[in-house]
Parts: structure tokens; sequence; C-alpha cells
């Protein structure tokens, strides 16, 4: 192509709007007649409903309308992804309704709301309405949950239980164990995190009574899913009576995939007040209650092997809390996307895992940046580092011993991503890690730690180097595999693009993705600009919208590059196309004549002979002269499933210190070695990186389960984190035609596990052997303490409680 | 986080803020730079009827050197005021105003809400305390007086002031002649409030002999309910030459006679042993300083 944007730093087209203040997120949209909604949540984890009064609410300034659970006509909030695996597993499903009738099992549950015409006005009234509550007891660690005489929140789940799940070899991972020179075990604990993107949720909708349709502004990653969920399975309301509208979204991280009770309660209000317009935006407290939270595994692994460095067996047991109610794929993320990628980038023939899902009284879990991913990473990494004190060899050679070959690709992972059932087989079709770790250890001047480790004790410090060897499973999925019965969502995964060149040679682009501040309206108009060999600024990229955009499944998983942008690619190829052919009628030349250079169409052999594509187009689009069974317009739409899953992966290295007085964790150095594939913007592709990696560094620092707002949950900041230090490998993924990957979770994904290991690693000469996350200051200073008192306190041997 | 509904007056001179506090006492909440009141209220936390908004009252903002050498500071002075004065020359403001809160934070923040809040986390406190700071306040019904800041500081979120009372400002102390001050904090990360934080100054007035200091002055924040001097260390070192010897032998005290604070963050062990930390670190630095 002409233009060779792909592949280069392009400022991002965006910008000038989100940095200018111009943008238009939801909480922007007003109009005419618009009343605001106020949720009343439960301020119980545990609760039954006796009553609720809202007789004082209904007399106040400016209400309009109160709802309750008994006022929502409609179905429960569907879950589309149980846990499945081949044995038809038993899930015990319970979902949330719109608000809770007869008892709440988080704080923060809905159960009724308030609309008025201030949203000041909605907020004072929902404060006066009465709950008759009788409080229950309540549970929020997943583990005690499954035990006798825990509270039991479900009468369908029984000791708490969503589902037992398991897959890969019990048998012969039980054999392996058992004969093993060298068994490691160990607890694991990888704490719940609250996503915390900038913009909070919030939606408008609208009802006209004159159609009797449904429009509804949401901030979300999938609008087109949502209509159809809203449509199908919760409101009854046929598909095309539903348009659901993403304004710019403020940052997502998972959060916004799923399908939440405020869609229902706008447009239901919208409806009871003959059409007007009924806003609600989330506050940063409702945020954190009742916005979907991510991670919170328990783990019992035991890792297997021999002297020499070879891993034979990993065994882990997790129980996964996914909250009081399940969130719409919450079962498929500690399953599919989690233990079926445990083994990560080593070659370990034997995998066993156990997943229990778990009801606890807590805000319901579902996909956070990496979702599954990173839980298993951290698994398979401190497994790693455990595996290599155990038997003194170091951390970087255990590694790469284990490595899946680079001649071993495709290769079939034994956690059964190759037997998945369906249609499809998912295989790692390729990778190269050892010039990852190589680059990586080189970067971080891994040799001379022990200098560095010498240095920071004469300093009162502790100085720790930790190495994260990932995998990701991106760019998700082929729908033979998603969709599967038994394995996915029941679903397809596909994306689309509809590519339209206007009279004027103007180019837009319509996709079914929906970026949340990813950069697409950039990162598509290079690819459709060097495909149509047009200037970027002759193409648009539209988005977000049912009305006006093909169907697509919307953005998570770092799919949108890999699938939806190959879309777009074929329909470009089908444009070029029709032009071609236009071309050949316009020159009166055989359409095998006619050659195409960026937007050049010229007749072979004469180069004198050509059309531009915006000629090609303006002639096309008033079709005055049109051939016989040729249709006016250059406007073409394809759909895109991708064969596979794309693999990046890399290797990530922390260095921190840590104060022994005080038990502060300082990350110190922070190198990054990722093979993404081919990059569309490398600007971009780092912006993800940064963004990822301080996600995935904050959660190995902090977080805390009792934090109400930002005064008590601890967001990273810039000025804690070191400038990161970014390199790659380019190993372009073999299953689209851009080559690439995918890059929106492997900083998050990595991240953790690597500073998780280098505080590990910095405690050890302590006699430390495993700390769990978070990583907080009085947490490490405790277990300094703990260590220096001689009292290993679970801190420091491996012999731990076995589930 | 939308607060309940109250009235509002601004008040554009001290007096007009004394008349108003005195018709509307209890029911009334003064509200200066509204860092720390606004997002009470807006939590629904704080319900004041009505604010009193003293922000505009020129004649409370900004620093002046008094005859005797005191530096007087008005109470609507702001961290940023403060940080860009040539007259703020104490090392534990160098330390501490540059990292409380953020930017925004500090352009609007004002020294006097800062203590008049008395948070028992914040930073301003334990500042004024080391520096045996004075407050001048005045009310309607009883005028003003001037309150010691040991004397101040009364539990969480609690002190001596008046609710029809106005703190009007600030005054420091000239530094004694050969003297050092640091400020060392270990924050909470979410929220960059002080797990601990201890402000150190040591000096020499002129009974001092040979190489000892006889003025030494240390307060902590965060540990107890309320910001408070650590009379037992300063005890323990008064007389020595404040080197690591003695301070080691003197910051375990920093807790005595307190009852130390746990919460989600640090409980009563970590917090205590981090206030002798911090204790530590403060004095060096001080010492360090030494002019
Ligand atoms: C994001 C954030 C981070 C922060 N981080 C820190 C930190 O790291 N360390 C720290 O110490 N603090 C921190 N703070 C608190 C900040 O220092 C205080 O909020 C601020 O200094 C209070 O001053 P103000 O003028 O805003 O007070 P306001 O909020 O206006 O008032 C606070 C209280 O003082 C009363 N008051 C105000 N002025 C007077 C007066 N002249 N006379 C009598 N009563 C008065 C008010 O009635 C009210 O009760 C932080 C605050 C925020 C929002």
């Amino acid at each position: 192509m002409a233009t060779e944007l792909v592949g280069t730093p392009v400022k991002r087209v965006e910008d000038r709007r989100l940095i200018t203040g111009k943008g238009r997120y939801l909480d922007d949209i007003a109009m005419p007649g618009m009343v605001h909604m106020a949720i009343v949540r439960s301020p119980y984890a545990h609760a039954n409903i006796k009553s609720v009064d809202t007789s004082i609410a209904r007399s106040m300034p400016g209400v309009v309308d109160v709802l309750t659970g008994a006022d929502v006509p409609y179905n429960p909030l569907p879950m589309a992804w149980p846990a499945g695996g081949s044995a038809g597993i038993q899930n015990n499903v319970n979902t949330p309704r719109a608000l809770a009738t007869d008892s709440v099992k988080w704080q923060g549950e809905g159960v009724a709301a308030v609309v008025a015409e201030t949203a000041e006005q909605a907020a004072d009234a929902a404060e006066a309405i009465i709950v008759d509550w009788e409080p229950l007891p309540a549970v929020v660690d997943a583990e005690a949950a499954t035990k006798p005489g825990a509270p039991q929140l479900h009468e369908n789940a029984p000791n708490n239980v969503v589902f037992e799940w398991s897959v890969g070899d019990k048998d012969g991972t039980a054999e392996a164990v058992k004969g093993a020179e060298v068994v490691v075990k160990q607890r694991l604990v990888n704490q719940r995190l609250i996503p915390n993107p900038m913009e909070t949720r919030g939606d408008i909708g609208l009802y006209n009574p004159g159609t009797d349709e449904y429009t509804i502004w949401m901030s979300s990653q999938t609008p087109h899913i949502q209509r159809l969920l809203l449509a199908a399975f919760v409101m009854g309301v046929p598909e095309h009576k539903i348009r659901c509208i993403s304004p710019d979204v403020g940052g997502a991280f998972g959060t916004k995939i799923f399908c939440y009770a405020d869609y229902v309660l706008v447009l239901l209000a919208s409806k009871r007040l003959n059409g007007r317009p009924v806003k609600w935006v989330e506050s940063r407290r409702e945020n954190y209650q009742a916005t979907i939270h991510g991670r919170d595994h328990i783990t019992y692994l035991e890792v297997a092997g021999k002297r020499d460095g070879t891993v034979d067996a990993i065994r882990v047991k997790t129980y996964a809390n996914l909250g009081g109610r399940l969130s719409t794929i919450g079962p498929g993320i500690p399953t599919t996307l989690y233990a079926r990628v445990l083994s990560g980038c080593y070659r370990i023939p034997n995998v066993y895992a156990e997943v229990v899902g778990v009801y606890t009284n807590t805000a319901f879990v579902d996909a956070y940046r990496g979702a599954g991913r990173p839980e298993a990473t951290y698994v398979v990494e401190r497994a790693m580092d455990l595996f290599a004190d155990e038997i003194g060899m170091d951390k970087a050679e255990v590694r790469r011993r284990n490595f899946i070959p680079p001649d071993q690709f495709p290769y079939e992972n034994p956690s059964g991503l190759g037997t998945a059932s369906g249609g499809a087989k998912i295989y790692i079709d390729s990778g190269n890690y050892e010039p990852a770790l190589d680059k990586a250890l080189a970067a971080a001047g891994y040799g001379d730690v022990a200098a560095a480790k010498a240095d920071a004790k004469a300093r009162g410090k502790l100085l720790g180097i930790g190495l994260s060897s990932y995998i990701e499973v991106c760019g998700v999925a082929p729908s033979k595999w998603i969709g599967a019965v038994g394995e996915g969502w029941g679903a397809a995964m596909w994306e689309s693009a509809n590519i339209k060149v206007h009279l004027t040679g103007k180019v837009v682009v319509t996709a079914g993705t929906q970026p949340q501040g990813q950069g697409h309206e950039t990162t598509y108009a290079q690819v459709v600009a060097d495909e149509l060999g047009v200037p970027m600024d002759d193409v648009v990229v539209q988005h977000s919208d049912t009305q006006g955009t093909p169907f697509g499944y919307g953005s998570y998983g770092s799919r949108t590059s890999s699938v939806g942008m190959t879309a777009a690619i074929k329909a470009a190829g089908k444009i070029r196309e029709k032009a071609r052919r236009y071309a050949a009628h316009m020159l009166e030349a055989s359409v095998d004549d006619i050659e195409v250079e960026g937007a050049e169409y010229r007749v072979k052999g004469s180069p004198d002979k050509k059309k531009t594509l915006q000629e090609i187009a303006f002639a096309l689009d008033l079709a005055f002269d049109a051939p016989e069974g040729m249709e006016p317009y250059l406007d073409e739409t394809s759909y895109h499933d991708t064969p596979n899953c794309t693999w990046p992966f890399g290797t990530h290295i922390a260095i921190v210190e840590i104060d022994e007085a005080t038990g502060v964790v300082d990350l110190k150095r922070y190198v990054a070695v990722d093979d993404v594939g081919k990059k569309i913007n490398p600007m971009i592709v780092n912006g993800q990186l940064h963004g990822g990696i301080a996600q995935g560094v904050g959660q190995g620092e902090d977080g805390s389960l009792l934090s109400g707002s930002m005064l008590d949950y601890a967001v990273p900041r810039a000025e804690w984190l070191p400038t990161f230090e970014l390199d790659e490998t380019v190993t372009p993924s073999p299953v689209n035609p851009l080559g690439v990957k995918g890059v929106g979770e492997a900083g998050a994904i990595a991240s953790t596990a690597a500073v998780a290991n280098a505080v590990n690693d910095a405690l050890a000469p302590l006699g430390i052997r495993h700390l769990d996350m978070p990583l907080t200051a009085p947490r490490v200073w405790k277990a300094i303490q703990d260590a220096r008192a001689g009292s290993s306190n679970g801190h420091g041997n491996g012999k731990e409680a076995k589930a | 986080m939308i607060p309940a509904a109250f009235e509002y007056d601004r008040a554009t001179s001290v007096e007009e803020a004394l008349g108003l506090l005195r018709t509307h006492g209890a029911d009334a909440k003064l509200i200066a730079g509204g860092q720390s009141l606004l997002p009470l209220m807006k939590l629904r936390l704080a319900r004041p009827d009505r604010l009193i908004d003293i922000g505009r009252i020129e004649a409370l903002k900004g620093i002046r050197r008094l005859d005797d050498g005191r530096l007087a500071v008005g109470s609507l002075t702001t961290y940023a005021d403060l940080i860009a004065s040539p007259e703020i020359k104490y090392g534990l403001f160098r330390d501490a105003l540059p990292t409380i809160a953020d930017v925004q934070v500090r352009n609007r923040g004002t020294i006097g809400g800062a203590i008049a809040h008395a948070d028992p986390a914040s930073d301003m406190p334990a500042l004024l305390l080391a520096l045996d700071a004075e407050l001048v306040c005045r009310s309607a019904h009883r005028g003003q007086r001037t309150i010691a800041a040991t004397e101040f500081f009364e539990g969480p979120f609690t002190t001596v002031l008046d609710p029809d009372e106005l703190l009007i400002e600030i005054r420091l102390p000239a530094p004694s002649q050969h003297h050092g001050s640091a400020y060392r904090m270990l924050e909470q990360p979410a929220s960059g409030f002080a797990i601990a934080g201890v402000a150190a100054v040591i000096g020499q007035t002129e009974a001092a002999t040979g190489d000892t200091f006889d003025d030494i002055r240390i307060a902590v924040t965060g540990v107890g309910d309320h910001p408070y001097r650590a009379a037992a260390v300063e005890a323990a070192l008064v007389g020595t030459p404040v080197d690591a010897p003695s301070i080691a032998a003197a910051v375990g005290a920093v807790c005595e006679g307190v009852e130390v604070m746990g919460d989600i963050h640090a409980d009563r062990e970590y917090r205590a042993a981090m206030a002798v930390v911090m204790a530590q670190r403060a004095l060096e630095g001080a010492r360090a300083r030494l002019t």
C-alpha cells in the first residue's frame, strides 16, 4: 500500500476532542424534560426485605416516580456463560433482579429507585425510603462459605456452591505428583479488586410512546449485546424496538461489558413517565458497591517436578468468589479463561484444576482487565519461583527449561484448550519465548543482581527481582469455540465492519466494536487508509450505536484489532474489487487488466490510463453511466470470525526495594519485553502496556475490601511508578492479515506476578517463602517481624494445609 | 455524591462572618477552601443547615512578619501560598507541604481549615505543635483570644474552638539560634494522610551547654486520636547531643501515654512501630539540617 500508516505512531485523532474537554460522555448528555434517577441500595451484606415504605419519598419535592422490586415486570438479569466442560456441569444460577424483591445478598444491591426532576431531589427522596430489614449473617470469604455452618445465600446452591468444575487429567496428574522428586505446595490468594474506570457507569433511558421504541444511552463496551440481552432475555421487547448508544466511554476495563439493573430501570421509568428521558449516573461509591469486581481467588497449588528443573505437573484447587449473585459471564472467567491456560508458556505435561465457584455476600465478580489470565499467570509464575527455590535453581533457568520450545507450535496444552468441546480446537499457534526472556534479563541487569542486593542491604533496604513470563489468550474468539455449549457463552464472537466511500471520496468506516479510550478511531483509520490508499484525514470511524453500525460483539479480550480490524480489511478488499470493476468500465479495459496501487486504478501497460478511487466513487455514486448489473455506490460490509485466538507473550521483570523498617515496597525498575505481534500504532501499544502494568502493579502492592471510596481504596498513582522500560520481540500472529495479537490486557496479566515475585525474592533472605498479595507495607512489615522473631506464621514453611 | 440541601451566605469581612456565626451558631458551618468539608457533605456525613463562606475575606489571607520576629499567617492562607512564601523557611514545612494532597487541593486548602478540621491524621497540626504556634481566634460574644497549639486539639475532629468562633491567624515563633527541623511521615497509600507523621525541631537556647540541645519539640500525628507532643521523647533528649545513640534511646517512648489508633490500613502494633521509625527519621533529619 502506498501510504503505510500501519506501524507508525500516528497521533490519536480522538485526543483533540477528549483532551480539550469536548468529549461527550454519558453525563454530558442532557435532554429536554429529562428527569433523574437515584437507586436505594442495601446497607447490609445479607438481609431479608420485610417491607419497603415509599410513601414519604413519593410526597417529596420534585419526585415523579418511585419503583420497588414489585413494580418491575421483567425477568432477572441474564447469566450467559455457565461453567461448562465435558461433563454437563450443574450451575446453581441466581442472578440479580432489576430491584431486589425478597432479600439482598450484598451491600449495594438495589431495592428501590426514585425518579425526580433534579438529581438532588432524587438523592434526597432516596434517603426517605424506609426499608424494614431483617439482617442475616454474612460470609465474604469464598473458601469459608463452602464450609459447614456457613451462612447460606440461596436455596438452590447448597454450601453456596455455584458449580464444581474441573479440567485436565486427574489420575495422570495425581500419578505425576505422587511419583515426583519434588513437590511444592502453597496456598495463594489473589485478592479482590475494584476496577475503577475514570468514568463511572451511567445511562439514559428514553421510551417513545408514539413508536413504542426504547433508546438507551449507556456507558457500555457492548451496545449490540446489551440490545440483544435486554430484548430477548430481560424485557421481552422485540429487538428492533430497542436502540443502544454508547457515547464516549471513559475507561471500562471489563466493567462495562455486562448487563446491569440500571439499564432496565431507566427504560422502565421512562415508559412509566410516558417518554420523559430518565438519567442515572453512578457515584463512585455506587461504582465500588454495585459494579463488578475482579479476581478474588483462593488457590491451593501443588507443583511437582525433578531436581533437574523439569516441571512435570501442576495441580490446583481454586475457590472463585463470584459474589452474592452472578454477573453476566461470571462463571466463565475462573473456568475457561483461567484454568485452561494455567500452564501458561510452559510445557507442563500434567495439569489438573478443580474450580469451585462460590456465592458470598459481596459484589458480583466478573471480567476485569485480563479476566482469568492474570489469576492463572499469578499461580504459574509463583509456582515457577517456589519450585526454583525448592530445588535451588536459578529462576530464569527454571523458566527457560520449561518453555514450550519454538518447534512445538502449534501446541495443545494439557488443560484442555485443544480438546475443548465443540467444533474448534484452540491451540497455541505461535511463540518464541526465550528471546523475550533473554532481552528482559539483559535489560534488567539480571546478572548483577547479587551486587545490587548487597548495595541495597547496606542502605537498609531489601532488594528483590521478580520475573513473570506470561502468555495471553487474546483476540477472542472463534465462534465455534466460544459459542460451544459447555465451553463458552453460547453465542458467537465474530466482528463486523462496513465501509462506505462517499461521492466526494471520503471514507466512513462503521464498526461493531466499541472503544473505551483505546484509540480505535485512529487505528481503524490507519488500517483502512492503508488498504484504500487514501490519507488518514479522509477516513472517519464511527461506532457505538446499534442504529447505524453493523452488529458486533464489542471490545474486550483484546479482540478489536485481531477480529474487528480483519473485518475492516475484508470490507476494504470488497471496496477495492468493486472499484476495480468500475474502473475497468470507465477505462474501457478488462477487469483483469486493472492494477491497483494505493488509490490509483490503472490499466496494465498504459500508466496514463488511470482513475483514482475518488473519481470512481464520484462516478459510481452518481451512477449516470453504470454498466448493466452493477449497483451504484461503494458500500461494503464484512463479517470476520477468527480461526483461532492470538497468543501474545513476553517476560516482565520488576525490581523492588523494601524498606525494612516500614515494610514499604518501592518499585525501582520495571522492564517489559512483550510480543504482541505486529503493531498498528506503537505509541498506542505502549500506552496500553503502561496502563496495564500500572493496574497490575497496583494489585500487587495494594487493595482492600473494606474500602468504600478512594480515601480507603488505593488506586496506583503515577508518582509511585518508575519509568517503564519497554522492549519487544515480534512474532506475527498467523491468524489475521495484520499479524496483530492484541495488547489491552498484557500489562495487567504479567505485572502482578512480577511484583509479587520480586517482593518474595527480596524477603527470601529472611526465610520468608511466600507472602500473599496485597503486599501492603503493614503486611510486609509483619512478615519481616515474624521472620526475625523466628515464628514463621505460615509465611515461612511450605507445609501448608491442603484443601 | 450530592450533599443534602443547605443555605449559603458569603461573608465579605471578619465582622460579617462573626455576626453570621452569632446568629446561626451551631446550625452553620464555616467554609474556607472546602477541601475537607465538601467531601463530607457529599457523602452526607456532614449536613450543615447553612454554610458561611469566608473564602473571600482578604484580611484573613497572607503572611506577615511581626515586629518581634514572629510570623503571622492568616487563616485563609493556602498550602500553595505557604509553599510560595520566602518567609516560610522551616525545614519541616519544606518536607511536609509538597506532599500534602495534590496541586488542586493545595491551591484551595487553607491552613485554618486544616487545623480547625482537626483530622487526627492530617499534617499541619503536627507542624504547628512542633513549632509552638499560637492561634488567634475571635467570636462575637467572647472577643479575641490566643490559644497555644498545644491546647488546641482535643480529640478526633474536635478542637477548643467555640461553634461561633473564627480562627483569624496563626503565629509562629522565631526559631532558636542553632536549630533544625524536619517532618517525616508514612502515608496511607489511598488517602495520602499519615499512618504516622512526626515533626521534630531541635535547637539551642542561650542556656544550652556545649554540643547539647535544650530546645526539643516533637509532635506526632496519625497515631493518637489527636496530634500530640511526645513529651517523654523530648525530655529524654534535652541535654543530649541528639546523635544516633541518644535518638535511638529516646524514640521508643513516642507513643507513651497515648492510645494508639488501629484501622483497616494499619493496626495498633504497626502504627506504634511506625511512630518510632518516623520519630527517629525526623530527628535525624532535623539534626542534618542544623544551621
Ligand atoms: C484529595 C485530598 C487529599 C488530601 N490530602 C491531605 C494530606 O495528605 N495531608 C493533610 O494533612 N491533609 C490532606 N487533605 C486535607 C486538606 O489539607 C484539608 O482539606 C484542607 O487543608 C482544609 O482546608 P479548607 O480551607 O479546604 O477547609 P474547609 O473544608 O473549608 O473547612 C474545614 C473545616 O474547618 C472549618 N474552618 C475552616 N476555616 C476556618 C476558620 N478560619 N475558622 C474556624 N473554622 C474554620 C470549617 O468549618 C470546616 O469544619 C486532603 C484533602 C483532599 C480533598
